[in-house]
C-alpha cells in the first residue's frame, strides 16, 4: 500500500505553516511588526526550535537533560566563528554543518556514559557537561573568551528561520511516530519493561539525545547570526532552565503545546521586558504551582491536531 | 612545600563551608530523595540575614550567626511545607522542577528587595590577625571557620546518632512506611531534617560573608551545585561522606586555582562529578543499592 502523504491533516498543517509565514512577512513589510516586535518574533522562533528539541529528550524519551544550553552554545559559536570568516550564505550553511558535527560528537561523548544514570543524577551530569562546555568556550582564544564574539554578520532571515522551525518540528514529530520513536516512548513509560521486551534502551536514548543536540545547535546558529553578539554568559544554566520552563508549561511529550508555550512565553517576556526581576519571580512561582496542581503541564500529552478537528466535524454531521 | 601547606589551609576553610552546605543536601536527599535545588539559596539568605543584622541592627557577630541560623532553619521548614510536601510521592523529576522553581523565587525575590548589586560585608566583625607557623599563614578568621564547622558537625552527629529525633530521621530514610507503622511522625521528622539542613546552610552563608566580604542575591547557585557534588562524591545520604566530600572539593578547587588556572576552578568540580558518576555512582562512602524490578 502506498503511503498517503497528501492527507487532509497534512495539507492543513502545510497551510498553517505557509499562512503564518505569509502573514508575518506581510505584517513586517507593512511595518505593523516593527523592528522591536521583530526581535520578539525571531526569539520566539528560535525558542520553538529549542523547546521542541528538548521536548524530544525530556517528554518523549523521558531523559531529564539540563544541558541544552551547552549544545546551543556549540552551534552558536561554530556559526559565529565561521560566518565571521566567510560572511555569506555558504559560510552560514558551513557554520551550521560544523555546529552539527561538533554537537553530535559532544552529544555522543556526553550521552554514552551519562545516559546510564537515571532521573536526577542524569540531570546533574548533563548540567555539569553544559557548564564544562561553557567554561571551555570562555577560556579559548578562538572564541574570544568571556568578551564573546562581536560583529557576527546578520545572515538569519525570516524565511530561513521559518524553514528552521518547520524542519525541526517535522523531524521531531516524524521521529516520534517512527519505530525508534515508539521505542523511546516505551523507555519513558518503563525502562526495565522495555529492556525486557528487547529494546536496546541505550541506543534509542542516545539517538534521541543526539537529535535534540543537533536541533539545539541549529537554534544556536540561527541565534548567533541574528543578534550580532554572543557571549558565554548567555549560555548558562539559566538558559537551560528557560527552555525547560517552556517544555514544562506546555506539557512534556506534546509538541504543539511546546510551540504554544514558546509563543506565549515569548509574548509575556516582551510585555514584562522592563520588569525582568518580577518576571523571574513569576516564573518560579508558576513552576511550583504547575508542578503541584497540574504536573503534566497545561496540555499534558495531548496534541492539538487537525485530525481530531476534522473527525469531530464529521461526527457532528 | 610551604606554599602547598598554605593552599591546604585555604582549601580546608573553603571546604568547611562546602561541607556545611553539603550536609543539608545529603540529609534531605537521604530522607525524601529530593535534590533540594533551593538549598544554595537558603545559604545565600543566611548571608543576607547576617548582613542586615550586623549593618542595620548592629548585632554582634555571634548573635547574627544564631539569628541567621534560626531564620534559615524556619525558612527551610516553610519551603518544605509549602512546596515539597504536596509532592512527596510524585516522580523525582516533578520534585526537581519544583525545587528549581523555589530557587528562582528565592533568588529573584531577594534581588527585587535587596537590589542586584554586590554588597560589602563589614570587615570588623571578627578579629582577623594572622599567625605564622613556619611560613604558613593562618588567620583568626580561618580558625573561627574551622572551630564553628567542627562544633556544628559534632552537634549534628550527636543529634543524628544519639537523640530520639535522630533515630526517627534514620528510620524514615530507611523506610518511610515502616517508620510510620512504628509510630514515628513522618511529617515532623522530615520538617526537622529540613530545619537542621537549612540551619547549617545559613551558617555557611554567614561564614562566606565574613570570609569573602561580598554577597549578592545570585551567589547561592554555584556553591550550591558544588556542595551537591560534594555530597555525591561522599555518597549521597551519608553524613560523614558529605563532610569528607566538602573538604575534598574545597581543596581540589583551591589547588587548581593555585597551580593551574583559576579559570578552570569551576570546570574541575564538574569533571570530578562526572568521573564519580561514571566510576562509582554511590560515592566514596555510599552503599551500593541494587536496582529492584
Amino acid at each position: 500500500m502506498r503511503k498517503e502523504y497528501l492527507t487532509k491533516e497534512n495539507i492543513a498543517w502545510l497551510l498553517l505553516a505557509v499562512g503564518s509565514f505569509v502573514i508575518c512577512s506581510l505584517l513586517m513589510n507593512l511595518g505593523i511588526i516593527n523592528s522591536y516586535y521583530q526581535i520578539t518574533l525571531y526569539n520566539i522562533c528560535i525558542n520553538i526550535i529549542l523547546a521542541v528539541s528538548l521536548n524530544l529528550v525530556i517528554g518523549i524519551c523521558g531523559q531529564f537533560s539540563l544541558g541544552h544550553a551547552g549544545f546551543m552554545c556549540i552551534g552558536a559559536y561554530a556559526a559565529g566563528i565561521i560566518t565571521k570568516m566567510m560572511p555569506n550564505f555558504g559560510g552560514f550553511v558551513l557554520g551550521i554543518l560544523v555546529g552539527f558535527v561538533l554537537s553530535a560528537i559532544v552529544a555522543l561523548i556526553v550521552s554514552i556514559p551519562t545516559l546510564r544514570l537515571r532521573g536526577d543524577y542524569l540531570a546533574i551530569a548533563t548540567l555539569g557537561f553544559a557548564e564544562i562546555i561553557r567554561i571551555l568556550v570562555q577560556n579559548m582564544k578562538i572564541t574570544n573568551g568571556a568578551a564573546g564574539l562581536n560583529g557576527i554578520p546578520q545572515l538569519t532571515s525570516w524565511p530561513l528561520l521559518m524553514i528552521g522551525v518547520v524542519v525541526s518540528i517535522v523531524v521531531v514529530c516524524n521521529y516520534t511516530h517512527s519505530a525508534p520513536g515508539r521505542a523511546c516512548i516505551s523507555i519513558r513509560e518503563d525502562e526495565i519493561a522495555s529492556e525486557a521486551m528487547g529494546i536496546n534502551t541505550t541506543k534509542y536514548k542516545v539517538i534521541a539525545f543526539v537529535i535534540g543536540a543537533l536541533l539545539a545547535s541549529l537554534a544556536g546558529a540561527l541565534y548567533a547570526c541574528n543578534f550580532y553578539v554572543i557571549k558565554p554568559s548567555q549560555f548558562t544554566f539559566n538558559k537551560s532552565i528557560d527552555i525547560l520552563v517552556m517544555v514544562v508549561f506546555g506539557g512534556m511529550g506534546s509538541m504543539t503545546s511546546s510551540v504554544i508555550a514558546a509563543i506565549v512565553i515569548g509574548i509575556i517576556n516582551m510585555v514584562l521586558a522592563n520588569f525582568s526581576e518580577i518576571r523571574m519571580i513569576i516564573y518560579g512561582l508558576a513552576l511550583v504551582a504547575i508542578m503541584i496542581f497540574k504536573p503534566t503541564g497545561l496540555l499534558g500529552q495531548r496534541e492539538l491536531s487537525f485530525k481530531k478537528l476534522f473527525s469531530s466535524r464529521k461526527g457532528a454531521k | 612545600m610551604i606554599q602547598f601547606l598554605q593552599q591546604m589551609i585555604n582549601g580546608l576553610s573553603l571546604g568547611s563551608i562546602y561541607a556545611l552546605i553539603a550536609l543539608g543536601y545529603t540529609m534531605v536527599y537521604g530522607i525524601i530523595k529530593l535534590i533540594n535545588f533551593a538549598h544554595g539559596d537558603v545559604y545565600m539568605l543566611g548571608a543576607f540575614v547576617a548582613f542586615y543584622a550586623t549593618t542595620f541592627f548592629h548585632l554582634n557577630f555571634f548573635v547574627a550567626l544564631v539569628v541567621a541560623m534560626v531564620l534559615c532553619g524556619v525558612l527551610g521548614v516553610v519551603i518544605e511545607r509549602i512546596a515539597y510536601k504536596p509532592l512527596r510521592h510524585a516522580t523525582r523529576i516533578t520534585a526537581l522542577i519544583t525545587a528549581m522553581g523555589v530557587s528562582y523565587v528565592l533568588e529573584y525575590t531577594t534581588q527585587y528587595f535587596a537590589g542586584s548589586e554586590v554588597k560589602t560585608f563589614p570587615t570588623d566583625l571578627l578579629d582577623n590577625t594572622a599567625f605564622s607557623f613556619g611560613g604558613v599563614r593562618i588567620t583568626m578568621m580561618q580558625i573561627y571557620i574551622f572551630v564553628i564547622t567542627i562544633v556544628l558537625m559534632i552537634i549534628l552527629t550527636y543529634i543524628v546518632n544519639k537523640t530520639k529525633m535522630g533515630r526517627a530521621m534514620r528510620a524514615v530514610s530507611v523506610d518511610e512506611d515502616a517508620a510510620k507503622l512504628m509510630g514515628i511522625n513522618v511529617d515532623t521528622t522530615i520538617s526537622f531534617t529540613f530545619f537542621l539542613g537549612s540551619c547549617l546552610a545559613g551558617v555557611a552563608g554567614v561564614l562566606v560573608g565574613v570570609y569573602y566580604n561580598s554577597i549578592n542575591p545570585l551567589m547561592g547557585m554555584t556553591p550550591g551545585l558544588k556542595a551537591f557534588i560534594a555530597a555525591v562524591f561522599g555518597g549521597i545520604g551519608n553524613i560523614p561522606g558529605a563532610m569528607i566530600g566538602g573538604l575534598f572539593i574545597g581543596i581540589a578547587e583551591t589547588l587548581v586555582t593555585a597551580y593551574g588556572s583559576s579559570l578552570y576552578k569551576d570546570a574541575i568540580v564538574y569533571v570530578i562529578l562526572i568521573l564519580v558518576l561514571i566510576l562509582k555512582p554511590d560515592g566514596l562512602l555510599g552503599k551500593n543499592v541494587k536496582e529492584k524490578v
